[in-house]
């Protein structure tokens, strides 16, 4: 029983981190049905940006670490990543607006490549260790064994959670980036500055991968360029799984990847943690093509 | 999906690496081995990636041994140039890498490389084409089983796990262990299964079994598992990347129990990334830096004013790799593959930096040194040594280990 709800807590923990990457690929691809496959490098950059910003902070500043570096920090990596997402948006995405879908596909998986091969030039191939932003706890609780870690990294996920869907669903600007998902062109003659919206979802998209970056750092803190391959991977299968698209479908769904693997990283099936946690996927993607959130539209020939 | 294609793309790259005939087949070793110019060495490791370290570390030793031997005369007159190829840490690239050497570059020699998955990829490559190939550091026991133009100047995984099960049982009077090993690596299922066999059969009984995969970053479940088994000792067959994180989210976990691994643990960011949570845990080595023998004084020396840090296990076996290499090289009748290979072959109380190396009829060394490092405080320390060459009493072997079967 203890164990059972140690790997809920672990699974929840992980989860919170897959769902804030897969919020990045749903929103791109719920607006221009682009898969951003360099989402999970957006990721990386994240960490790396925070890595270098704590450093330097603790440092140079502070002098420790305390929550208001980390505040600062994330602030920095946000901005940073968020920077990125426009010059990336503006750069290698918008030009091919008008072209067919496959040449912004391949031209994602470009600049993936370009982030993990630059990183490797920029900040040498070898693991980084993440800087420790804030003093470590352990926490007991009936049985169940935490950090101050996983409980930031939960409470941070969902308030982030709650800014993105209060935006979508609170503002004007989400009702634009509605508008714009739910028919590109009609949107545009209602006179929505399209081009600003789609910038502006890039932006944020990348923002939280900042964010999910960081989170990652203070959990597991070895970070290399390479490591936004397999949670960016996990994080598409999240979003998809959800209902590609739909904002709340891409939270459940990395809530649910990181349950499952959880528990079968704790059982005797450990290594095939990765294969069932796909396995699982295709089995949901049987019984429901589009996710469990999305809608289903048989195409018309 | 972006893994599909890469996969693709590669596995494309290799049928087309793999299927090409070198071009200058036995006439490109003659070309190099005729006259005068460099004798060409081709190494391939891990110069980025997940294993960085120890390809990084491997290198240094390698460039720094050729340096001394082409300071002093070269070989017969003739220089050694190195020609290096990265590998990313990933097998499939190792072949690609060793292909690209030995029918592009036509070098007589290969060295390389950490990964016992790596070597045992980039082997049979080296095996077909006659060019004899030494690995300085991949333990697990079928790499050389590949032919008989694969050495290696490292002790074996069947010598190295019966010392880290019986240190457990007989050292720490363990008498529950698990184990976590990554399924991805043929060196950490190698270790995993002498591991399990010593400690059962030393008193101690294995309760629990876990597995991960390399570049994991959660490993809480596997450890959550293991902690409800309750062992008093926890082995960790792994590279150090992985290791380091799964010791400190351990202690996160209230595990407080040592760990015990083996030599693929060799690197500084063990201590960096693991802190400490590391202190109290032990690992099998090939050498330790602070060992007081004249020849690891002297080599630590060379290193560290060279590289400006303190050489590891790998700095020390790549160094010792291309010596071997360079010193066979000496004896051989002519500069081609198999006069190299006979000459590696014949070595001989080779007095290297870890350890005197005679290699046996298997083409690995018998009875090499083995040392146990114990972290304290954030600190290297020397707790066991096992030399079988040195003299009765000169080792400080505690005699429970000391007894640990020698493989063949």
């Amino acid at each position: 029983m203890q164990t059972l709800l140690q790997n809920l807590l672990n699974g929840i923990a992980a989860g919170s981190i897959y769902a804030l990457i897969a919020l990045g690929y749903t929103m791109v691809y719920g607006i221009l049905k682009l898969i951003n496959f360099a989402h999970g490098d957006v990721f990386m950059l994240g960490s790396f940006a925070g890595y270098y910003a704590g450093n330097w902070f603790v440092a140079k500043v502070t002098g420790h670490a305390s929550f208001g570096t980390a505040a600062v920090v994330l602030l920095l990596s946000m901005i940073a990543c968020g920077l990125f997402g426009f010059i990336n948006e503006r750069v290698a995405y918008r030009p091919l607006r008008n072209s067919p879908r496959i040449a912004s596909l391949i031209t994602a998986i470009g600049v993936s490549f370009f982030l993990e091969y630059g990183g490797q030039m920029l900040f040498g191939a070898d693991p980084k260790f993440f800087p420790t932003l804030i003093p470590k706890h352990i926490i007991t609780f009936a049985g169940i064994t935490t950090t101050n870690y996983q409980l930031i990294v939960l409470v941070v996920a969902v308030a982030f959670m709650a800014l993105l869907q209060y935006i979508v669903y609170g503002t004007k600007f989400g009702r634009a980036m509605r508008a714009v998902s739910f028919n590109y062109e009609t949107a545009s003659l209602m006179g929505i500055p399209t081009d600003r919206v789609i910038s502006l979802t890039f932006v944020i998209g990348s923002t939280l991968a900042a964010v999910a970056g960081i989170l990652y750092g203070l959990s597991y803190p070895k970070i290399d360029p390479l490591m936004g391959i397999m949670p960016g991977l996990k994080a598409f299968v999240a979003a998809v799984l959800g209902g590609i698209g739909n904002v709340p479908g891409a939270v459940l769904g990395g809530l649910i990847i990181g349950v499952i693997e959880a528990f079968v990283g704790g059982s005797q099936f450990s290594n095939y943690r990765d294969a069932i946690a796909f396995v699982i996927l295709i089995v949901i993607l049987l019984f429901r093509p589009s996710g469990l959130f999305g809608k289903y539209q048989p195409e018309k020939v | 999906m972006k893994n599909k294609w890469f996969v693709l793309a590669t596995a494309l790259l290799a049928v087309i690496f793999t299927a090409c005939p070198p071009k200058n087949e036995g006439g490109g070793t003659t070309a190099t081995g005729g006259g005068g110019g460099d004798i060409l060495v081709g190494e391939y490791g891990s110069l980025s990636g997940n294993q960085a370290t120890f390809g990084q570390a491997t290198h240094n030793g390698i460039i720094m041994a050729m340096d001394e031997v082409n300071a002093a005369g070269g070989i017969n007159g003739r220089k050694i140039k190195v020609l290096t190829e990265d590998d990313q840490s990933k097998q499939e690239e190792a072949a690609n890498a060793v292909s690209k050497l030995i029918s592009q570059n036509n070098v007589t020699a290969v060295l390389g490389e950490v990964a016992s998955s790596a070597s045992m990829a980039a082997g049979p490559i080296c095996q077909s084409n006659k060019v004899p190939m030494i690995t300085p550091s991949s333990t697990n026991e079928a790499v050389t089983k590949r032919g008989d133009y694969i050495f290696r100047v490292c002790f074996i995984d069947n010598y190295q796990g019966p010392v880290m099960a019986r240190f457990a049982t007989q050292n720490l009077k363990s008498k529950r262990g698990a184990i976590l090993t990554d399924v991805k690596n043929d060196y950490s299922t190698g270790l995993t299964t002498v591991i399990e066999e010593i400690f059962n059969s030393t008193g101690g009984r294995i309760v629990g079994k876990q597995s991960y995969s390399n570049g994991d970053a959660d490993f809480r479940p596997q450890l959550t598992t293991i902690k409800a088994a309750n062992p008093d000792v926890i082995f960790i067959p792994g590279y150090y990347g992985d290791v380091a994180q799964i010791v400190s989210q351990a202690r996160d976990l209230g595990i407080k129990v040592p760990f015990v691994g083996g030599d693929g643990w060799e690197s500084p960011k063990l201590l960096e990334i693991g802190g400490k949570a590391m202190d109290g845990c032990y690992y099998a080595n090939h050498y330790f830096q602070g060992d007081p023998a004249p020849s690891v004084r002297e080599f630590v020396q060379k290193y560290s004013q060279r590289f400006k840090v303190t050489p590891g296990a790998l700095d020390a076996l790549g160094y010792d790799a291309a010596r071997v290499l360079a010193d066979a090289m000496k004896r051989a009748k002519t500069i081609d593959g198999p006069s190299i290979r006979d000459a590696i072959a014949e070595t001989k109380g080779f007095a290297g930096v870890t350890g005197v190396i005679t290699l046996g009829p298997d083409r690995n060394p018998v009875g090499k040194k083995i040392v146990v490092i114990a972290i304290k405080n954030g600190q290297l320390t020397l707790d066991t040594t096992i030399d079988p060459n040195a003299p009765s009493g000169a080792a400080t072997a505690t005699g429970t280990t000391g007894t640990a079967k020698t493989s063949s």
